[in-house]
């Protein structure tokens, strides 16, 4: 029950892009287009469930030693080396795979949310088990909260008359703030004190 | 007609500053390419962090000597690096610095680091430090390196202040944590202080920014 109730929260009340605001560049960037968004939100779930499970091994190793210090450091190598492993897999075994999600790849290692997530259960002694909920449910939060802002870029430059002003990625930090606003009404769920 | 000889030999010094290659890579840092009403970059820690004047000057200061540490590193060992490893040579020459940063903070301003949070080490991913890295550093001898990590970093700060002025008088009623005059009495707006508020601010200053330079984004 904890488990479902840390699940939610991170999808819902604690949202990592709308109430924790990371990983913007990227949002910003690829939320243009609704199909953009999906693969790039896949590539992300992906990329942070599977590095915050090898990076929690290696906390603990760091802790073992003495140098959680260097935890900062260690992390952000783990998560390029992972990503470039990725990369390089998805080229030489799953061509079709790479076409769909390899441009996105670069992005994800300089996107905060990675190396957020890594550094949140760092500073809230999750278990292992905690932080696997954790990080994906903070990555589909994520994927939602980039396919909800392309839904609504998308539509908004077919119909609307945008303030030239506002026009391209100023705009969409006005939509982002509205949908920040609205995730307002999911604080409470999950008693998770963050 | 002799007025205007001595006026062609003789520009005003002011006129000449304007053509030196340094002044020109301080003005673009700071105002034609500003990383964040310009670039867009560095979004995350500029509303994150701007609830507070004050989170936002120390993180300010903090971009501003990791930009110009590790762009200067890395334009000093421009030659050396090779290109295939870059990124990630940048990555382990910026976590450095970061983590000198963060222990800093941790050391002397405890409190500001308590409210900063896991945004300090979030610098590494701070796109700006690390396009600076790729779209300068890599490519220019280090003195501009160290003018343009400077204009890029102010330019930044700037704004974050700007929002921060802005959000922390309407969030708390108080300006770098001492009570304004005629705000005795004000209630706490929080969704200033949350993320929203930073969006709409942000919003605002982009807009009245591109209106005064008659920059705008065609898409």
């Amino acid at each position: 029950m904890e488990l479902i109730e840390l699940f939610l929260a991170s999808i819902l009340s604690n949202n990592v892009a709308l109430i924790f605001i990371l990983g913007m560049c990227s949002l910003i960037a690829v939320s243009t287009s609704i199909k953009n968004s999906v693969n790039m939100g896949v590539a992300v779930m992906f990329v942070v469930t599977t590095t915050a499970m090898i990076n929690w091994p290696i906390y603990e190793l760091l802790k073992a030693t003495g140098t959680e210090q260097l935890a900062l450091l260690v992390f952000i190598i783990v998560i390029a080396a992972f990503v470039q492993f990725l990369e390089m897999f998805l080229a030489k075994y799953a061509p079709k795979v790479y076409d769909a999600f390899g441009i996105f790849l670069p992005l994800i290692t300089v996107n905060c949310i990675v190396l957020a997530i890594s550094l949140f259960f760092q500073q809230r002694d999750y278990n292992f088990i905690q932080t696997t909920v954790f990080a994906f449910g903070s990555s589909v939060g994520w994927a939602l909260a980039i396919i909800m802002l392309a839904g609504v870029r998308q539509k908004m430059y077919r119909v609307s008359n945008i303030p030239r002003g506002l026009r391209g990625r100023a705009i969409a930090f006005l939509i982002l703030g509205i949908l920040a606003l609205a995730f307002f009404g999911f604080s409470g769920i999950g008693r998770v004190t963050f | 007609m002799d007025n205007l000889q001595t006026q062609i030999k003789k520009p005003s010094r002011w006129l000449r500053l304007q053509y030196k290659k340094w002044f020109i890579i301080f003005k673009n840092g700071i105002s034609e390419e500003n990383p964040i009403i310009v670039s867009v970059l560095g979004i995350c820690s500029a509303l994150a962090v701007t609830n507070r004047v004050e989170n936002a000057i120390v993180m300010g200061i903090g971009v501003i000597f990791v930009i110009m540490a590790s762009s200067t590193l890395v334009s000093l060992l421009r030659n050396l690096i090779p290109s295939k490893v870059r990124m990630v040579a940048y990555m382990v020459i910026i976590a450095m610095f970061t983590i000198v940063v963060q222990l800093f903070l941790l050391a002397f301003l405890p409190l500001v680091a308590a409210n900063l949070g896991a945004y300090t080490g979030l610098i590494i991913t701070n796109c700006i430090v690390m396009g600076r890295a790729e779209a300068f550093a890599i490519k220019n001898p280090v003195r501009y390196t160290v003018i343009d990590g400077l204009a890029n970093g102010l330019g930044y700060t700037l704004v974050l202040v700007a929002i921060a002025a802005v959000r922390e008088p309407l969030a708390f009623g108080t300006f770098l944590g001492m009570p304004i005059p005629g705000f005795e009495n004000w209630i706490n707006w929080n969704v200033m202080a949350l993320a929203p508020g930073g969006f709409f601010i942000l919003t605002l200053l982009a807009w009245l920014m591109r209106s005064l330079t008659k920059k705008y984004e065609e898409t």
